[in-house]
């Protein structure tokens, strides 16, 4: 019993994880680049929420919808502003972009909403079902947050794969030079990408504060990092594997907590990245590329 | 293009060394009217400063301090008599920063320290105070590395091992729970201080702790593992010495496993209530022991509460009210030493550590309330329930 119980706890941590971990490796997949202000954008989607439905009192579907608008125009103009003028720069210079970008967002939300902590109202409420008389209880929100993950990377995987503009995404992927020589938009392209990672972003938010409800600036920097941790961990760039690293991450943490020690999970967590990333460099389903020169 | 760049560039610089200079100048300058006492009495307010998270995650308990702080000099600046003159310089809650913004102080010509607002940075900047000597008063940093072998360096708050220590007492005292469990902040010295001095002062008092929990800064989100274990194991009062963030999402999660414990919480637990949109029935029974309520009918606090609120706009909690009490306790041991302010900061720091020992205070946080000369103040925290999401006196 305690088993399935922290296997649920694990499955609802890690589907958080995963719901994040699938826009980080989407615009990295595409763009490649490490877009370190993913997680922000994520407390931005999670803030428009909260105000539209608490403040004005909007239903929770179209809170979600105004959190997704407002983070893909944000997802946008970030790229227009602060990563499309550095398109051929090495990408050390992006990355360290992003990361100004991920600071910029946490100090703008402090002054704008303050750094007083909020309490997020569930968006399905915080009802659970219990089995086994009480012994065992799932919250509605995991599996919503699970069943919404699966989704996405269902619908992305087909997007990339079977859409003319998913083709574009996977052409700028492989050589930018080669499909902008072949009539693809490439500034276009990756503009798209950023809208649906940032939309993604704004799920994200929500579920993320459902789950966990406490919201503040800094509310998305840590499972952000988290999360790009599944990402690697699953193969970043592969969308069913930032998707299962997501999962295992949080089964992990919960189960090294539960079964180990509370003090070593996040030692737990990142030894056994480690020695992933030891016997598969590319992660669990990454593909291993060879450098082309 | 780049060039005119260049050139901007290298304005800026220079505008900024030079400004950089005119700093310096004013501080050696404000040194001048200090020791020039006789000829140019031109300081009439002390200088008082201290730093404090005022951005970054910390930063509502560094604000909080700044303005509590803020309204007391402006009460006590229209009053006339003792004026002051009050800086708050961002530290954002970093120990390095701390000692920067700590330097910048200095740069003002800084008299009297209110330290820092929260341990980490306290520890650093109560070092340089000591050796500066420099008086310092902290408001909130009760950690107690911060005073321990410093003359110069007075906490207004509890310090970590008093609160854990009285409320082990005051479990056992009331018999609030018989099986305990613990769940504390592993990687903060605050939440981990009160811990380890509650632990032995429940051994000595025979109070049996069934389960003992930890998390960090980077796992605060999910508590499921932490309160099946304390459930596993019958807890029946879980003690939680930490802020009050993630002892919300404890509260909310053990509801929503169907675990209906007793809480007992310390001051970092105040300011649930103001957790905005938060579900206060969750809180309900919550216990705490905090020098300050921000609810109490008192006329001092009603006035300042009121005030805060006009100023403000949100209720004020402990930090605030310790801020304001810290500039209030300075006001009492300046008069009673007879300092002026053009006075030297070590004159000044000599008579205060004088001073502050023999003084009796009355504040917002405390009635009666004294310091030791090792710099620990002696209060009593005043144990609180929540009900109908509102602090009741639990004596």
């Amino acid at each position: 019993m305690t088993f399935l119980s922290f296997l649920i706890s694990g499955l609802s941590l890690g589907s958080v994880y995963a719901i994040i971990a699938l826009g980080y490796t989407m615009v990295y997949g595409i763009a490649k680049m490490l877009n370190f202000a993913h997680g922000d954008v994520i407390m931005v989607g999670a803030y428009v929420c909260f105000f539209a439905t608490t403040r004005w009192d909007l239903p929770p579907t179209v809170g979600v919808l105004l959190a997704m608008v407002v983070c893909t125009a944000l997802g946008v103009l970030i790229e227009r502003l602060a990563y499309k003028p550095l398109r051929s720069a090495p990408s050390l210079a992006v990355i360290i972009t992003a990361i100004g970008v991920s600071y910029f967002l946490q100090n703008a939300a402090q002054l704008l909403w303050t750094s007083n902590p909020k309490v997020f109202t569930s968006v399905v409420g915080n009802s659970s079902i219990k089995l086994f008389d009480g012994g065992l209880t799932i919250s509605v929100i995991a599996i919503i947050t699970i069943i919404a993950c699966i989704i996405i990377m269902a619908a992305l995987t087909w997007f990339t794969g079977k859409t003319k503009m998913g083709k574009a995404m996977r052409a700028c992927s492989e050589d930018k030079g080669a499909a902008q020589l072949m009539g693809i938009d490439v500034n276009f392209t990756i503009s798209v990408t950023f809208a649906i990672g940032s939309a993604l972003a704004a799920i994200a938010g929500v579920l993320l504060c459902s789950a966990y409800p406490t919201l503040m600036p800094t509310t998305g920097a840590m499972p952000g990092i988290k999360a790009f941790t599944a990402a690697v961990f699953g193969g970043i760039g592969s969308i069913p594997g930032a998707m299962i690293g997501g999962l295992l991450l949080g089964i992990i943490e919960i189960f090294g907590k539960g079964y180990i020690s509370t003090q070593l999970s996040d030692a737990i967590v990142f030894a056994v990245l480690i020695i992933t990333l030891l016997v598969k460099p590319a992660g669990l389903l990454g593909k291993q590329t060879t450098e082309k020169v | 293009m780049k060039k005119i760049f260049c050139v901007f560039i290298s304005f800026v610089l220079i505008i900024g060394l030079l400004s950089g200079c005119g700093g310096s100048d004013s501080a050696s300058s404000g040194d001048d009217n200090s020791t020039g006492k006789n000829e140019e009495p031109v300081a009439v307010a002390f200088k008082l400063g201290g730093t404090g998270p005022l951005t970054g995650g910390a930063a509502i308990y560094g604000n909080a301090a700044k303005n509590g702080a803020q309204i007391a000099v402006e009460e006590i600046n229209a009053q006339g008599g003792i004026k002051f003159e009050l800086k708050y310089e961002d530290d954002e809650h970093d120990a390095e920063k701390a000692v920067n913004a700590y330097n910048k102080l200095k740069d003002w010509g800084i008299q009297i320290s209110l330290g820092s607002v929260t341990s980490t940075p306290g520890v650093a900047t109560s070092a340089e105070t000591f050796s500066d000597r420099i008086f310092a008063l902290t408001p909130s940093a009760s950690a107690t590395a911060v005073i321990e072998g410093k003359d110069n360096v007075y906490q207004m708050c509890f310090a970590d091992p008093n609160q854990g220590s009285a409320s082990a007492q005051y479990i056992v005292d009331k018999k609030l729970g018989t099986k305990i469990a613990v769940i504390y902040k592993n990687d903060d010295v605050y939440s981990k201080g009160i811990y380890n001095t509650f632990a032995s002062k429940a051994k000595e008092l025979n109070l049996e702790i069934v389960s003992t929990t930890t998390f960090t800064e980077d796992s605060q989100t999910d508590f499921s593992v932490q309160l099946a274990d304390a459930k596993k194991n019958g807890a029946d009062l879980i003690f939680l010495p930490m802020y009050y963030t993630p002892a919300s999402l404890i509260l909310q999660q053990a509801k929503s496993i169907g675990y209906d414990p007793k809480y007992f919480g310390v001051d970092g637990m105040d300011g649930i209530l103001t957790l905005e949109n938060f579900d206060t029935s969750l809180a309900e029974g919550v216990m705490l022991l905090t020098p300050f309520n921000a609810d109490s009918t008192d006329e001092r606090t009603v006035s300042f509460v009121k005030k805060y609120k006009e100023l403000f706009n949100e209720t004020p909690n402990q930090f605030a009210a310790d801020g304001y009490d810290c500039v209030y306790a300075y006001k009492e041991a300046l008069e009673t030493a007879g300092c002026t302010p053009d006075m030297s900061a070590a004159d000044i720091c000599e008579k205060m550590v004088e001073a502050f020992p023999n003084i009796t205070f009355d504040g917002l946080t405390g009635e009666g309330v004294t310091w030791a000369d090792t710099g620990e103040v002696s209060k009593s925290p005043k144990g609180m329930v929540i009900e109908n999401g509102a602090y009741v006196g639990m004596d």
